[in-house]
């Protein structure tokens, strides 16, 4: 399968990938591993790339006061084994390191798995859980972007078309369990959950439940009401539309959203 | 556009289309066809190859993002008429039937024990499940794998 054809430029930095951003129809691409297979699909046809992936001053993590800031550029394998992110957000490490295969850990971004924004993203799902917040910077400066204002609809953001994902920011994290639920290792979960408790008390994010990863409120408000896991659990399906495929039914989710939540429960 | 890419230890300034993928410009401009193609979309790892050191599945980069980076392909393992000792232990555990994954197989293998030299039996399994085989089965490649990391490969 080969792309349709389209224009390519290399940014030498921020400033210059933001300025190209402003062509009609420009897309950025980093590792590529969420934009290529569109490509090859051609199910996106952008006129112009833009390759930000030689920008490695936002290939970090560091820790900020009591938070830890993480480049948008910083890939799985990285992630995975940065000692700085297994300290302080072991959750978040050990998720990178379950995203896809090795090779995909080689090449795929946490910021372009968070800007391609698929329902069952594995990162995505346990960001929002903790309460991440993403810098943009865009022609007028940065902004900081909440997780629960991220994440609009399927494959879509709030980013607008010029502005470019900078920084990830997340919580300190003790503990913290994303369970994914595969029909083969390598695959995009059927149904993940997450569950930390980033500031004390319990959150819990769910993966492939709708048109965005989700927040299982419903389960949540059981938990800080005295409900035990397996009841908190029975709430997990609450609002979600979960969708049918050929990875599952509607209710074989709602099933599995249920089972993986009152284990995640049982085990954080 | 013009790119400047190490193959196997030998440089390459050619023109490329933006939209070529790694794995064609292996194949069809160097004539490495050694690289297979197997499901073309991520999934199968028939096409890995090391990208500055590391195992990537080069159907799914583009060749101007390789732009000034090494590649070593299944070509470029043996030196001096000698198998890679991955190559070797391949060969010696009958880690292979059709032989087509077999490449992607290799190079996956070869990144695992750069990054890992003893990995235990579970972590070779993890590594690999990029990878796969729709013949032997996995049994002879764990071996293998294993077989190569006692030779420190």
């Amino acid at each position: 399968m080969i792309p349709a054809p389209f224009d390519y430029a290399r940014a030498g930095s921020v400033d210059e990938a933001i300025e190209l951003l402003g062509r009609e129809d420009a897309k950025v691409i980093a590792g590529g591993h969420s934009l290529l297979p569109l490509l090859k699909l051609r199910f996106a046809r952008p006129s112009l790339l833009v390759d930000i992936g030689r920008l490695d001053d936002l290939r970090y993590v560091r820790e900020d006061g009591d938070r830890i800031a993480i480049g948008a550029l910083s890939r799985h394998a990285d992630l995975a084994l940065d000692p700085v992110l297994a300290q302080g957000c072991g959750l978040l490490a050990r998720t990178a390191g379950n995203v896809g295969d090795p090779q995909v850990r080689h090449r795929g971004t946490i910021g372009g798995s968070v800007a391609h924004a698929d329902p069952a993203s594995d990162l995505a799902t346990v960001l929002l859980t903790i309460d991440a917040d993403f810098v943009a910077r865009g022609p007028d400066g940065d902004r900081t972007i909440a997780a629960a204002d991220l994440f609009t609809g399927p494959f879509e953001t709030s980013l607008g078309s010029q502005e470019l994902l900078t920084e990830i920011r997340v919580p300190k994290v003790d503990g913290g369990r994303y369970l994914k639920h595969v029909r083969r290792q390598q695959d995009w979960a059927t149904v993940a959950v997450a569950a930390a408790r980033p500031n004390g008390d319990v959150r819990v994010g769910l993966a492939g439940m709708g048109p965005t990863p989700l927040r299982a409120r419903a389960v949540e408000d059981a938990v800080a009401g005295g409900a035990s896991p397996a009841e908190a659990a029975a709430h997990a399906a609450e609002g979600a539309d979960p969708p049918s495929d050929v990875s599952g039914s509607s209710e074989y989710r709602a099933h599995l959203a249920r089972v993986l939540t009152r284990q995640a429960l049982e085990q954080i | 556009m013009k790119v400047s890419i190490t193959v196997n230890g030998t440089g390459h300034d050619v023109d490329v289309e933006p939209r070529t993928l790694l794995v064609y410009f292996l194949r069809e401009q160097l004539g490495l066809k050694g690289t297979n193609v197997g499901c073309d979309t991520t999934s199968c790892g028939a096409c890995t190859v090391l990208l500055d050191g590391e195992s990537v599945k080069s159907c799914t980069v583009l060749a101007v993002q390789a732009d000034g980076s090494e590649v070593t392909t299944i070509e470029g393992l043996a030196g001096d008429g000698e198998l890679h000792p991955v190559q070797q232990a391949f060969h010696e555990n009958h880690a292979l039937q059709c032989g087509y994954c077999t490449p992607g197989f290799v190079m996956a293998s070869v990144s695992l024990l750069k990054e890992n030299p003893s990995p235990s039996e579970e972590e070779i399994r993890l590594a690999l499940e990029g990878n796969l085989c729709r013949c032997t089965g996995y049994h002879n490649i764990l071996k293998a794998v294993q077989a190569a990391a006692r030779a420190g490969a």
